[in-house]
């Protein structure tokens, strides 16, 4: 009788059961949830006006009360969730792509060419995105635009780095020195070797660059240099909250508490996928 | 260690040459006509043409670079559209709010962060530890805006024990810290939570190697072993997080000062956009760029001087 090979655990099944990596995709999946789900349904309308209705308490109807135009607290959170992921998904995603390609590119050319991505890389780091949706605004005006490519030009060089120093590794190999060996083109070589093995590392770092841009935008949307009214934005509402302290003190928990649960999410994913995919640091710990 | 020094200035200047040539880019080229984001769309063409001329804006943009940069090297930002007055007077006038800030908030940051830093690293794995860091991952996530209402709502609004937000001024020393204490407090914690992580793993590691392990088997205590063997070494990365956190400081006080209010740097780089001011804020970002890039080039020079492995390495 032959007993059936049990099959081998997935990889980093022992680090699934971390509650790190559970509550930040828990957290990180409900953002997501509340960001599609605004898309087909809020409990109101966000945006529309009812003076009789200001300042509710919580009830059954409004379940985190109204503010002071008698909008739905509850419906503007959810908005604000999709306008945080909208954000940070474009603002990671082109400046994050942008700088993977810098750094591939750096990486496969070598010499003068990678010291000169790096060194542009370094001064990269010199803008705080504040400082670069500031100009922005003050040349076009307070946008939501302007705030996405603020996000996004800040995530070039740290994209650029790791992709480089990711990609030198993979430039070492076997199968890289074959592939050249056979002729393949140092492109077709980024592409087709260096770019699906260092796809991992960027995956990780773009979930805590998630992070980052969603605490970005709340600061930019709160200075008036994002979102712009009436559209909900987490940010935003703080800011109209800071205003009524004194009154409605409670109008400035929610919206912080949406960014802080958002942050911690992708910080906590992003941590855990790092120690789930790189089974060194598994063991380093 | 010359050489190094040496190569380090090149960079620092090349930084700063690409910085302004960035910054002179977006908010001149980018925009087209200057002049027409000042004045608005409906400026009478007039209007315009006297204030391109006024401030020579209709000459080539490579000679106003020019111009601008070297001027600005002699403290020559240029007037400010709205104040009419040199924007370095504005600067000046408004670094007593935003430098006591930015230096009170770092040094803030230092002592919460080596203490919560060194607190896990004596208990590492133990629920000191494990406290520590759930608050630091909770204080990386916490927006410094959203802190700074939050300690209104509690210090200002329903304590009463310091003011919601303004800024007396120096004339009167004790009301113009107390003033400073809740936005130098919402900006330090935040850098702290990071900090703290970087001290704590810091510390952990020098004491993995082998002579923190001799020290202790000689018969140190714990205490002396960590301040007299590992937080010297352990200082190194630390040292280097803090210049980078200096950054973030710097552009963090640009938000906490409005939102307390204060009259600093932040407040006017508002509302300077606000009023269409461009070359205030022309002026004002390529200051907050120098101070971020001489900071981290100090930290640099400071760990070339420091570090002897540096100094041999470069004599070599």
């Amino acid at each position: 009788m032959t007993v059936p090979a049990r099959p081998l655990p997935p990889r980093g099944a022992a680090r699934v059961g971390r509650p790190g990596l559970i509550l930040g995709g828990a957290l990180v999946g409900a953002v997501f949830l509340a960001a599609l789900l605004s898309l087909v349904w809020t409990p109101h309308d966000p945006v529309a006006i009812d003076i009789p209705a200001r300042f509710l308490p919580p009830s059954a109807e409004h379940w985190l009360g109204t503010d002071q135009f008698g909008r739905d607290v509850a419906s503007q959170l959810l908005v604000g969730a999709r306008n945080s992921v909208l954000v940070a998904l474009l603002a990671v995603g082109i400046g994050g792509s942008l700088g993977a390609a810098l750094g591939l590119w750096a990486s496969a050319m070598g010499g003068w060419v990678e010291e000169a991505v790096m060194r542009l890389a370094d001064f990269g780091f010199a803008f705080p995105a504040l400082l670069f949706a500031i100009m922005l605004a003050a040349v076009f005006g307070p946008s939501l635009t302007n705030a996405v490519l603020a996000i996004a030009f800040i995530n070039v060089p740290i994209f650029a780095r790791v992709a480089r120093g990711s990609a030198n590794l993979i430039q070492r190999m076997d199968y890289v020195m074959a592939a050249r060996a056979a002729g393949r083109s140092r492109t077709a070589i980024a592409l087709a070797h260096v770019l699906p093995n260092v796809s991992a590392v960027l995956m990780v770092q773009a979930t805590i660059e998630f992070a980052v841009a969603i605490l970005a935008e709340a600061a930019l949307s709160y200075l008036g240099l994002g979102v712009q009214p009436p559209t909900p934005s987490w940010g935003r509402m703080l800011s109209e909250a800071q205003t009524l302290l004194y009154l409605h003190p409670g109008l400035a928990v929610w919206p912080g508490l949406c960014i802080v649960a958002a942050v911690i999410g992708f910080n906590m994913l992003g941590d855990g996928l790092r120690d789930w995919a790189d089974p060194r640091l598994r063991h380093a710990r | 260690m010359t050489l190094l020094l040496a190569r380090r200035v090149l960079t620092l200047i090349l930084t700063l040459l690409v910085v302004s040539v960035v910054v002179f880019a977006v908010m001149n080229v980018l925009p087209g006509d200057p002049a027409l984001v000042v004045l608005g769309m409906d400026s009478t063409p007039e209007a315009q043409a006297a204030l391109r001329e006024r401030f020579g804006l209709d000459r080539p943009v490579v000679e106003r670079y020019l111009e601008w940069i070297l001027a600005a090297l002699r403290g020559d930002f240029g007037r400010s559209y709205t104040f009419a007055v040199p924007v370095s007077e504005l600067i000046v006038e408004r670094l007593p709010v935003t430098v006591p800030l930015a230096l009170l908030a770092t040094l803030l940051t230092v002592v919460v962060a080596l203490a919560l830093g060194v607190t896990a690293a004596l208990n590492h794995g133990r629920p000191g530890d494990w406290a520590v860091m759930t608050l630091s991952q909770f204080g990386v996530a916490v927006p410094a805006f959203w802190l700074a209402i939050l300690l209104v709502l509690v210090f200002a609004v329903t304590l009463r024990w310091l003011p919601p937000g303004g800024f007396p001024g120096w004339e009167d020393p004790v009301a113009a810290l107390r003033a400073l204490i809740l936005p130098t407090v919402s900006l330090a914690l935040v850098q702290s939570a990071i900090l703290a992580r970087v001290t704590r793993s810091s510390i952990l590691e020098v004491m993995r190697l082998d002579y923190a392990r001799t020290a202790r088997a000689k018969g140190l205590s714990r205490r002396t072993t960590l301040i007299r063997h590992v937080l010297p070494n352990a200082l190194i990365p630390i040292v280097t997080i803090v210049g980078l956190q200096f950054a973030s400081v710097v552009t963090g006080a640009i938000v906490i000062e409005n939102v307390f209010y204060l009259p600093g740097l932040g407040r006017l780089i508002f509302q300077s956009i606000t009023n269409r001011d461009l070359f205030t804020v022309q002026a004002l970002v390529m200051f907050f760029a120098v101070a971020v890039v001489v900071a981290n080039f100090l930290v640099d020079v400071a760990y070339i001087l420091a570090d002897p492995r540096l100094r041999k390495g470069a004599a070599e």
